[in-house]
């Protein structure tokens, strides 16, 4: 049996190990590093089924907790890093083109250990119950994103990128704080379980500086997963990072913007007088996101662009589901989905990095006739549209489905039927590479797209894995805490 | 767990056989004998089918989802079995009248096959859940059919069709969700039989919301008026093979749906909703009829008069008796065989002198003897003359709208409306009688454009109908007559399940 907080450190340590790797030069190969981090993130993965209870300390003061959801989540975001990682080796050329280096290869070492510190604080905040927590380990991640979203030293758009996520985190950042602090000078506690046992006892007096501190909060993790109105930073950022980062952000870092927001909000659905100002605020976040993201998305021609409104608009039914979260069923949707949604997502980022290095470019046009060169890839990203479309037999049904029979239960109509004219938009902008692979002629001269040994075998199990699922949900229902 | 349904095995030739086109197999050969093996499949299945026991045969069950009650169940009864006929004939003549294309015919087989295993799996669910997601399997095949060998405006034709689907298919599954949650907590099912059951102990409430949701999820996808301006267009645009089976088998999915679950589960609001729904089948009948006769094209035509057709399908499901129920039902097989010889043989016009303007065409009958001939029978079968199954499903709609809406209801619908001593859906009946005579109009006058008349010198040399399409076209035809000649084959096959589903 393994003390939990064992995995965060050995990532931590697997990180400085990687770091010092590379420094003393211990490999020549830049990618043996990717090759050692994916060996040690699969070890800690598999540590995870051996945890034991966690230690008595930790239960006593209460800011790290390991349940069914943490531990769930820990297993989501080391997943995702190792595909993020499996994305990078194959993004290393474009990587090293972009980066000016006195030796050849020089300085892209990082590329591959930054995402290991990120992984750390992912899985911390997957545990963290405490504001304090909370905060420290969304900073680990987001300060080692902005390192890796603005990589690319010679590409402007991927400055850009980095600077804009850079001034705009930092402001959320701001946010977050200010929120923690009018929550503690409330409630005289950073820590979620204690608030939940005080908030009942705070005077009426002082809710509407609760409610403050909590639209404060609301406002920093709406960044962070995304939501509109806090969504300005995405489309751009998107599109500037380099392809694995953007997938890393789209998948990870929301999956556990998510988990962090259903921790926090829980405390205060307990308390009727709070109840329905949130689950208002909620409603209209859902509204707001649903509508932006799929609208915005309909005119793209970029397709790092067009997932990136796509994450928005995804962000949108999930926060249908957590408004919905009433109903029993509704947590297991809200998991679902972002389980679905990191099989599609990063299928898609996983074909575009081949089809970008073949064609020079990442717009939708890049696409076109991939199904006369690749059938194979084609049909996977295929399979990857349809279900971030929500075509039936695959995962991304389901997990819509699962979120709308939630919101209708809880009566709330409105969502829905917004819901229903999102998706038909949604239909519009995927079908869109659909189109351009099998409608569209090759241009002249294109040859097949040239797609390394471990990402076709990537491609082929999340591929696989969509249609299983779409199938036959029950097998990832069962295991959901 | 039940034993596997033979039924199974009808969804997975298809599969099966799209996965070894895609592995390299010969597309038409293995697309050919699959289709052909799963109508053998079918015949032999119908002669073990025991008629004279009520429910669904050959039932196997499968948990998908417990939590939600969505279970994975197969089955027939009679009325399955006629639409599963359809489908597999119907499939059987789309791939013997393909003509592969030049470039990758293989996608080109492995759509048509996904559309058939995707109708196969709709008509043998129990469970409605399943039955939606396997109408939906068709979704992409229809947009890569469509957009890369369609002709015409195919682009903005396969846009259209995919959008409207997509979002009528999403009301559908709002009303689908509605009617689950309608049932009483802790005895929620997707299971057909189950809500059947529930809906007859009176423990669903009749809500005229779910029932609007249904009616105009499934109606989008049926053409209902005024939902249906995508379908004249895709079908268009569409290759033969393609237009066949949507038009001719996927679209009765949608009336199949509203037969099967609305019928039993609200009668009462179809009652309290009657004139909306005979507002929209009038649009679908006089209206769409008149766009009919004002078509120069034979391929918009054909499309238009397949929305029109509807209409009648609708006004036998709108009536709620045994009688139209039954009508309808037998309706939807006629009109899918009519349909797909018409786009068949279209296509094969279409293949052979490159144009289907009216004002191009004329008098190739002389030069196309036997493709002449089995449009006549087509288009006669298509306005419903005796001897076709097409005119006793139309009688029999007729005569069951006429006589409206069991007698316990229709004393309020009297007093509400009545116009000359007709009450609302008999008028609507006079109507769609009156529609015959449209569709005899542009029938017989595409007819006459077509074949009749002088013969263009640049028309003088084309080939007749020869080979597996005119096998195919011929298999059909004598389908029709044999029905229209014993149609109580059929009723007695239908009506139980419509009695006593």
């Amino acid at each position: 049996m393994i003390d939990p907080v064992i995995l965060e450190v050995s990532v931590v340590v697997l990180g400085i190990f990687l770091l010092m790797a590379e420094a003393f030069g211990l490999t020549k190969q830049k990618s043996t590093l990717a090759w050692w981090a994916i060996g040690g993130l699969a070890a800690v993965f598999i540590g995870t089924f051996f945890i034991g209870p966690n230690s008595n300390s930790f239960e006593v003061s209460g800011f790290y907790v390991v349940d069914g959801l943490s531990l769930f989540f820990k297993r989501f975001v080391l997943i995702s890093t190792i595909l993020v990682l499996v994305m990078s080796v194959d993004y290393l050329p474009i990587v090293q083109r972009l980066v000016p280096a006195e030796r050849p290869g020089a300085g892209s070492g990082e590329f591959f250990i930054l995402p290991v510190f990120t992984c750390a604080g992912l899985m911390w905040m997957t545990s963290a119950t405490d504001f304090i927590m909370i905060f420290c380990a969304l900073e680990l991640v987001t300060i080692s994103f902005y390192i890796q979203v603005a990589y690319l030293r010679r590409s402007m758009s991927s400055l850009e990128a980095g600077t804009k996520y850079l001034i705009l985190g930092a402001l959320s950042t701001g946010f977050l704080v200010y929120g923690i602090t009018w929550f503690f000078g409330t409630t005289g506690q950073t820590n979620l379980v204690a608030i939940r046992e005080v908030l009942p006892l705070v005077p009426v007096a002082n809710h509407p500086a609760i409610l403050f501190g909590l639209a404060l909060v609301l406002v920093a993790l709406g960044f962070k997963i995304a939501a509109a109105p806090f969504q300005f930073w995405v489309p751009d950022v998107y599109q500037g990072a380099p392809t694995p980062v953007t997938a890393y952000l789209a998948v990870a870092s929301k999956a556990a913007g998510f988990l962090v927001l259903i921790r926090v909000l829980e405390p205060f659905f307990t308390v009727p007088s709070f109840q329905n100002k949130l689950f208002l605020a909620l409603v209209l976040l859902a509204l707001l996101t649903l509508i932006f993201g799929n609208l915005a998305a309909i005119p793209q021609t970029n397709f790092k662009r067009l997932l990136g409104y796509s994450s928005i608009a995804h962000a949108g039914y999930l926060l249908m589901g957590l408004a919905a979260i009433g109903d029993a069923f509704a947590g297991r949707a809200v998991v679902f989905y972002l389980s679905g949604y990191l099989l599609m997502t990063f299928l898609a980022f996983l074909i575009l990095v081949p089809v970008t290095k073949a064609s020079g470019g990442d717009d939708i046009s890049h696409f076109n006739g991939l199904a006369r060169r690749s059938p194979g890839l084609a049909l996977a990203m295929l399979i990857a549209a349809a279900s971030l479309a929500g075509v039936p037999f695959t995962v991304g049904f389901f997990g819509k489905f699962f979120i709308f029979e939630a919101a209708m239960n809880q009566g709330l109509y409105l969502l829905v039927l917004v819901g229903i004219v999102t998706v038909a938009s949604g239909f519009y902008y995927y079908f869109k590479v659909i189109r351009a692979m099998y409608w569209q002629p090759a241009p002249e001269d294109a040859g097949p797209v040239a797609v390394t040994k471990t990402s076709s075998v990537a491609i082929f199990i999340l591929a696989t894995l969509i249609l299983i699922l779409g199938v036959y949900p029950q097998l990832l229902i069962g295991i959901l805490p | 767990m039940s034993t596997v349904s033979p039924l199974l095995f009808l969804i997975l030739i298809p599969l099966v056989a799209a996965v070894l086109v895609m592995l390299g197999g010969k597309s038409r050969t293995v697309s050919l004998f699959a289709s052909a093996l799963n109508l053998i499949l079918l015949l032999v299945l119908a002669s073990k089918f025991r008629a004279s026991e009520a429910g669904f045969q050959f039932v196997s069950s499968f948990p998908v989802v417990p939590q939600l009650g969505i279970n994975f169940i197969l089955g027939a009864d009679g009325l399955s079995f006629v639409m599963l006929f359809l489908s597999t004939a119907v499939t059987l003549a789309a791939v013997a009248v393909a003509r592969p294309p030049v470039e990758n015919d293989r996608w080109f087989y492995i759509s048509l096959l996904m559309i058939s295993a995707g109708v196969i799996g709709a008509f043998a669910s129990v469970d409605v859940f399943l039955f939606y997601m396997f109408h939906e399997l068709a979704l992409i095949p229809t947009f890569l059919l469509i957009g890369i060998w369609g002709s015409g405006d195919r682009q903005a034709a396969a846009w259209k069709a995919t959008i409207y689907l997509a979002t009528g298919s999403f009301v559908l599954l709002l009303g689908l969700i509605g009617l689950y949650l309608l049932q009483p907590l802790g005895d929620r099912s997707f299971d057909l039989r189950h809500i059947i059951q529930l809906a007859e102990t009176g423990l669903i409430p009749d809500n005229p919301i779910v029932y609007l949701l249904l009616l105009f999820g499934f109606g989008t996808l049926v053409s209902l008026f005024p939902f249906h301006t995508w379908a004249p267009q895709a079908y268009a645009s569409a290759p033969a093979p393609a237009a066949m089976l949507h038009a001719g088998v996927l679209k009765k999915f949608g009336l199949y749906g509203l037969i099967r679950i609305c019928a039993p589960v609200f009668p009462e609001s179809i009652q309290a909703l009657l004139p909306l729904l005979l507002v929209l089948i009038v649009g679908n009948i006089l209206y769409v009829g008149y766009v009919t006769i004002a078509q120069r094209k034979l391929d918009t035509m054909l499309g238009y008069s397949s929305v029109m057709h509807m209409g009648y399908i609708f006004l036998g499901f709108a009536a709620l008796n045994v009688v139209s129920l039954t009508g309808a039902s037998l309706m939807l097989l006629s009109h899918g065989l009519t349909v797909a010889i018409l786009f068949a043989l279209c296509g094969e016009i279409r293949e052979r002198t490159g144009t289907l303007e009216f004002s191009e065409l004329g008098g190739i009958a002389r030069a196309t003897p036997k493709l002449g001939l089995s449009f006549g029978f087509a288009a006669m079968a298509s306005v419903g003359l005796p001897g076709f199954i097409g005119f006793a499903s139309e009688l029999m709609v007729f005569f069951g709208a006429f006589v409206g809406q069991p007698t316990d209801m229709r004393a309020q619908t009297e007093a509400a409306a009545e116009v000359f001593r007709f009450n609302s859906i008999q008028v609507v009946t006079i109507c769609a009688v009156w529609g015959i005579v449209i569709s005899a109009i542009y029938m017989l006058r595409a007819y006459r454009k077509i074949f009749m008349g002088p013969l263009p010198e640049r028309w003088s040399r084309l080939p007749d109908l020869a080979g597996l399409p005119r096998v195919a076209v011929v298999l059909l035809i004598g389908v029709m007559l044999f029905y229209g000649f014993f149609p109580q084959l059929l009723v007695n096959l239908v009506t139980p399940a419509l009695l006593q589903p």
